[in-house]
């Protein structure tokens, strides 16, 4: 069969299995364009930015675990990608970025909306491809999403020249793909994984910590039955909230930064550390140098140049996690569960002295709305079953502690760029995969101004999300860190012209909901579920100076945690 | 520390500038890196001179092996693999004294004269670096006018071998 170049990209998208592919069309992708206008089977999703689009494929991606498809233009199409592009690529998500380019003949002569994709988004992907070619066209769309799947998934751009997508060759789409310089490890060193068998067996205070990459490995039930299995305290990161469901006993929510006491506590107390798909990121590790001293370290991994990177592992293990984990599981197959368990009852009691002081504590208040009340009244109205996405800032962290996150793949946030504007766009991705699911985005007063555009597009797709917007007037982590380390002096954190998000809401036909006293939050949200059909976009103002806590500050170690001001004599008590 | 790593990879447009934005991205030192087609023209073979601590190396080589373009990697160590460098040198001979000192020396250390012309002499020399270094110090009072270094070319001893 004889195609053009771009109805050779649709087919293979078809091919590949897409549903959605979200885009902005332009100049260098018209061709492209004009095949998915005379086709049926992928469906196009118009948005209003290409930022967008790369952060609606990327939530897409995230939720339910199929890679996210990007059409763009060349040029600015390309540029405005890039954000999406970095979020992606720090959290490892699949998703396959089509570029339309300037025609091969003009390439590298300033021409209008050219700029040097490859060049431009080099390093915020996996890969990235220029296709000079029309006859490669398939075997490199097929390489994209075999890179963007496989090993650690992440970003992968296929960058087409306008003639390149006009001229013909025969189709066919190659089923497999092999490539002699990317092969990536899935099963785990049997040596290692008896090694750290013994290792865990061994320990007094072990702690069993997951990141984000249990998630993307789908880890979850050999994990959970780890957990089960040995009785072992668990924490996780920001990306990896989930994996073990939040109510496990053996969980003691999220670590680093704000994290609980008693998780980082744990952590920095241990004497043997299983790491499961988790990076040891700064915002996790603080300090390296007083990073868990007494640790021995098991690190699983599939990215091999993640384990050694930033702390020393005893026990490296490169391979899928859930594979891995399995493996694991088979070797702890004839031990006795009773065993270990009592192994570990003081260190138990210790943790259990930790977790006393309470540290998600807050002061309730029947004036001022307290931020953490508000996502602790969503946890309980949704029971945990909701897509929380959010933005990045106070709002996100409050979401990371107090909704308890019963499932992977419910918590979708940028956590390595930390992206402000991905929270909407996010949510219309996870929409679309669970249309008939509830989509909450947390988000706050300066981060969802970044993206806002988006409501647009909601309304042209029907899309239900509900928008929770902490409204405290403050860029409200900035502000925190000028209160706390540049003595209150707010420096451009403050917002002194904030739109009235009701009214903004309902111009772009949506449904807008202020509220501003703690007794109406409940309703509040109540209300905005039960508007099945519709987006509705809550606006709670809350306390304006509410700030996050525990925190550990840049650079300190997990044992110089601070507490809410009013527990410091806990703390100090504890520290002691 | 320096070290000497090896590599094949796909003989494709933008190859070497991923390598090179991955030195500059995460801050790794290049002190020299040479590129060419080898026998397989889909493959190009690279030699990278860098340096730093045993866990920066071990790094390197992870962050290498991860570009999806790198096919296959080693890191040379002391004693088992061969470094030569060819080193080009421009410079004035105009006086017979010049020339006769300049033959002496090029002889002494085993390079040729390539060029001549009323004032100068262009002197080929290849052997490790040291040797280079150690040519442009006996230099000392001539006057130089250019100095070209290809960077090292690497290839492992006997059983030590680097190919797909």
């Amino acid at each position: 069969m004889r195609l053009t170049g771009a109805d050779i990209v649709v087919n293979c998208l078809k091919d590949e299995g897409v549903e959605y592919i979200f885009g902005y069309p332009g100049g260098a992708a018209l061709h492209i364009y004009d095949a998915i206008y005379n086709q049926g089977a992928v469906k196009h999703i118009l948005v209003r930015h290409e930022q967008g689009a790369t952060h609606a494929a990327d939530g897409y991606a995230r939720a339910t675990g199929k890679p996210g498809v990007v059409l763009v233009t060349s040029g600015p199409g390309v540029t405005n990608t890039v954000t999406g592009l970095a979020t992606a690529h720090m959290d490892s998500i699949p998703m396959v970025v089509i570029t339309g380019q300037v025609p091969s003949g003009l390439i590298g002569d300033d021409a209008f909306q050219e700029v040097d994709t490859v060049g431009v988004t080099r390093p915020c992907v996996k890969h990235n491809f220029l296709v000079k070619d029309v006859k490669k066209i398939a075997e490199t769309i097929k390489k994209a999403f075999y890179i963007a799947m496989t090993g650690r998934p992440g970003p992968v751009v296929v960058d087409i020249p306008k003639d390149i997508s006009a001229e013909t060759a025969e189709y066919h789409y190659p089923r497999k793909i092999e490539m002699r310089s990317y092969q990536p490890r899935t099963r785990g060193h049997g040596k290692m994984i008896k090694k750290s068998v013994e290792l865990l067996l061994s320990a007094k205070q072990p702690i069993i910590y997951t990141g984000g990459g249990a998630i993307l490995a789908e880890a979850e039930v050999p994990l959970t039955r780890l957990v089960d299995k040995l009785g072992y305290p668990s924490t996780s990161t920001l990306m990896g909230l989930g994996a073990i469901p939040a109510r496990h006993p053996t969980f003691l929510g999220m670590l680093g930064m704000h994290g609980t006491y008693e998780s980082n506590m744990a952590m920095y107390h241990c004497d043997v550390m299983l790491a499961v798909g988790a990076r040891f990121d700064d915002r996790v590790t603080g300090d390296l140098d007083k990073f868990a001293p007494n640790a021995r370290i098991i690190h699983i991994d599939i990215d091999p140049s993640s384990i050694g990177k930033n702390v020393s592992v005893e026990v490296p293990i490169v391979g899928d996690c859930k594979s891995v984990l399995e493996d694991m599981l088979e070797l702890l197959e004839g031990v006795s569960d009773s065993i270990h368990r009592s192994a570990v009852d003081d260190w138990w009691e210790t943790i259990k002295g930790w977790k006393r002081v309470d540290s998600l504590q807050y002061d309730m208040s029947d004036t001022v709305i307290k931020p953490q009340y508000v996502i602790q009244k969503l946890f309980e109205i949704t029971k945990g079953d909701a897509y929380v996405t959010s933005d990045v800032g106070q709002h996100q962290m409050w979401a990371a502690q107090y909704y308890q996150f019963q499932k992977p793949r419910r918590w979708i946030n940028s956590g390595g760029l930390g992206t402000m504007g991905f929270g909407l766009p996010a949510a219309m991705g996870v929409q679309l995969g669970f249309p008939d699911d509830l989509v909450v985005c947390v988000t706050g007063d300066a981060s969802i101004q970044m993206c806002l555009q988006e409501l647009s597009t909601c309304l042209q797709y029907n899309l239900p999300i509900k928008v929770l917007n902490l409204n405290n007037q403050y860029m409200g982590m900035v502000r925190q860190w000028q209160e706390f380390f540049y003595d209150r002096r707010y420096s451009h954190s403050y917002m002194d012209a904030l739109p009235d998000f009701v009214k903004l809401s309902e111009s772009y036909g949506h449904v807008g909901i202020r509220v501003d006293s703690p007794k109406e939050v409940e309703s509040a949200i109540q209300e905005a579920i039960s508007m099945k059909d519709r987006l509705v976009f809550i606006d709670v103002i809350t306390d304006p100076e509410e700030n996050v806590y525990p925190m550990i500050a840049a650079g300190k170690g997990h044992n110089e945690i601070h507490l809410k001001p009013s527990r410091g004599e806990i703390e100090n008590r504890e520290l002691a | 520390m320096k070290r000497i790593i090896s590599l094949l990879l796909e003989h494709e447009p933008g190859a070497l500038a991923r390598v090179a934005g991955l030195f500059t991205a995460r801050g790794y030192n290049i002190e020299s890196l040479t590129v060419a087609p080898t026998e397989d023209p889909s493959l190009a073979r690279m030699t990278i001179v860098t340096t730093g601590s045993d866990a920066i190396i071990e790094q390197i080589t992870k962050q290498l092996n991860k570009l999806v373009d790198v096919v296959k990697l080693r890191t040379m160590s002391d004693g088992r693999y061969l470094g030569r460098e060819l080193m080009l040198v421009k410079v004035v001979a105009g006086t017979p004294d010049q020339r006769n000192d300049m033959q002496r020396l090029v002889s002494i250390f085993r390079g040729r004269i390539i060029d001549v012309t009323d004032a100068t002499y262009t002197i080929e020399m290849t052997g490790n670096s040291d040797k280079a270094d150690a040519f442009l110090l006996a230099l000392n009072d001539v006057e130089l006018i250019e100095v070209v270094r290809s960077g090292i070319l690497g290839i492992g001893r006997g059983k030590h071998i680097l190919r797909v």
